[in-house]
């Protein structure tokens, strides 16, 4: 295929994600350097009032007052992800350990066992969650019934609830990139360890987790995005009242009506995500050489 | 032989076990919801015998029939529009020569999975509105069109790096021009990585909430965004019949687009 030809077949996919994907990110960081117009969008003059609101509230003489809310929100946001990122790692490693041990058939069925989740609905999925942890859900209802408690335990709307929301809805994120390069993995390597007396947390240590380091480093970045900006989690299972990044971006565009502050908030998340790939792909591409 | 077993690596004590519980932790939740669903009680947690009636009730609601209607309308139109292009981009990336711009166009496409969902539903808000295009359905239709673009490109290029180029050279040394080539050898034997790439287009669309949210209007309430206004205000025996039907689409589809994928292997 010569290059005019192809430079034709790719220019619709470019074009379409161009113009309405990035055109507008960069419309986007354009939008946080304007002032609030409280019926929704912006207007002139162009401030840096947006980014000052990370840390400071504007009081009534028009002075600058220290307020860490939205910092601690950010700050919260961002120790959510990691810890979601951290369990799905704990979780996730032995499980694709045990895929790659079985038969090619068996593996294939049980891929598709993990994948399947990815493309159920994330609304559906967690909202199973509340028909099981609010205070008439089942584990009260099986808690009570065994005679262990007598009033609910309020399982719901708290940091535990939204992590293991997030960690229900990315853990296929991380078994899956883990699982691919375990794939590729010698046995010989392992029955040489053994053969050189290695003990099973030997072979781990010096074998399988320095071959599966490069899965779950593309793993944690899959599972660290997503769960920075995710808004479902911590709104549904959050009850709206434990605020993360996510819903707060969406709260600017909607009740708050403050566009410049959400833009902001948008862009800070994007640059951290975007920063987060490029360091793994370089990550990734010096592994490879 | 001293009766001691031989060494097994593939076996590890203990974590069939894990591995039954992990599964268990990703599919129990769904089976709960599915059970509740046929719950004859209003209570959803009162178990009071088996009914159809939530279904019913779901199936006689308008409102859900309409947003079910518009989640359809745009997740087809946005499954054509997006495998069209993604079949382009992926015979470009697979088969062309780019003498530049590789990089650059493998991350531009890749950007819908990379950006956060609520970044890509705020930034498309503030596009649409910046050019004063208030047309729910055409802007939900276009918004799909560009997220559904790379799950409908993977499975086509996976597919095309696969199977080489053995058979487009045979063809080539056959004198076929590169119409004809795409015709009767690429597209044939791209078919099932086609269908399965819209399949995928198609569920994603069906599923996308964020997004919809975001940018629908009045009249433009796709199924997602219309549940979700149906949890806020509680939980019902409707919202657990109408996810369930929601739940068992979507593995009806990514089944048969497991399925279709697998029987070109061996083409």
């Amino acid at each position: 295929m010569g290059p005019n030809r192809t430079y034709l077949l790719i220019a619709p996919a470019m074009l379409v994600i161009g113009i309405f994907m990035v055109l507008p990110l960069f419309l986007a960081v354009g939008y946080s350097f304007m002032t609030a117009n409280p019926y929704g969008g912006v207007t002139q003059p162009p401030t840096f009032d947006a980014y000052l609101q990370f840390l400071y509230q504007r009081d009534f003489d028009d002075s600058l007052v220290f307020s860490p809310s939205y910092a601690l929100i950010i700050l919260r946001s961002v120790y959510l992800a990691v810890a979601t990122t951290l369990i799905c790692l704990v979780l996730g490693l032995p499980v694709a350990w045990y895929i790659v041990c079985q038969t090619p058939e068996r593996r294939r069925v049980l891929l598709f066992a993990v994948t399947l989740p990815f493309w159920i609905n994330t609304l559906i999925r967690t909202y199973c969650w509340i028909l099981i942890l609010r205070d008439e859900g089942l584990a009260n209802g099986a808690l009570r019934h065994a005679g262990i408690i007598s009033d609910p335990l309020p399982l719901l709307y708290n940091d535990g609830s939204i992590l293991l929301g997030l960690v229900y809805t990315f853990l296929p994120f991380m078994v899956l990139p883990i699982y691919s390069t375990l794939e590729r993995l010698d046995p010989r390597l392992i029955e040489a360890a053994y053969d050189l007396y290695a003990s099973r947390t030997a072979v781990f240590r010096r074998i399988v987790w320095p071959l599966a380091r490069p899965g779950a480093l593309a793993g944690a970045t899959l599972v660290f995005a997503p769960a920075l900006g995710s808004f479902l989690a911590p709104d549904l299972l959050g009850g709206g009242k434990k605020l993360l990044i996510g819903s707060l971006i969406q709260m600017q565009f909607t009740s708050s009506r403050n566009w410049p502050f959400g833009a902001a908030l948008s862009t800070v998340v994007t640059v951290v995500v975007l920063t987060v790939f490029v360091i793994r792909s370089r990550k990734a591409g010096e592994q490879r050489r | 032989m001293n009766g001691a077993k031989p060494f097994d690596w593939r076996h590890t004590p203990g974590l069939s076990v894990y591995t039954a519980l992990i599964f268990v932790f990703f599919y129990a939740p769904l089976l709960i919801l599915v059970i509740y669903a046929f719950n004859s009680s209003r209570l959803v947690t009162v178990w009071s015998g088996f009914s159809f009636k939530w279904f019913i009730a779901v199936a006689n609601n308008g409102a859900i029939r309409d947003a079910a209607f518009n989640s359809l309308i745009i997740a087809i139109v946005a499954t054509i529009a997006s495998t069209a292009i993604a079949t382009a981009g992926a015979l470009a990336l697979e088969r062309g020569r780019l003498r530049f711009g590789r990089g650059a166009a493998t991350a531009l496409i890749a950007m819908p999975l990379v950006v956060p969902e609520i970044v890509v539903a705020i930034t498309t808000l503030i596009f649409f509105s910046g050019l004063g295009m208030h047309h729910g359905l055409i802007n939900l239709m276009i918004a799909h069109t560009v997220f559904c673009i790379p799950f409908a490109l993977l499975p086509i290029q996976a597919r095309l790096r696969d199977m080489g180029g053995t058979l487009e050279e045979a063809g080539r040394d056959l004198y076929a021009d590169e119409w004809r080539l795409f015709r009767r050898i690429t597209l044939p034997l791209l078919t099932p990585a086609i269908l399965a790439g819209a399949i995928m287009a198609f569920v994603v669309s069906l599923d996308d909430f964020l997004i919809s949210m975001m940018v629908s209007s009045a009249g433009s309430t796709t199924l997602p965004v219309y549940i979700y206004g149906m949890m806020r205000l509680g939980v019902t025996p409707e919202v657990n019949a109408i996810s369930t039907i929601l739940l068992t689409v979507s593995i009806i589809f990514v089944a048969a687009a497991l399925l279709v994928g697998r029987r070109n292997r061996f083409a």
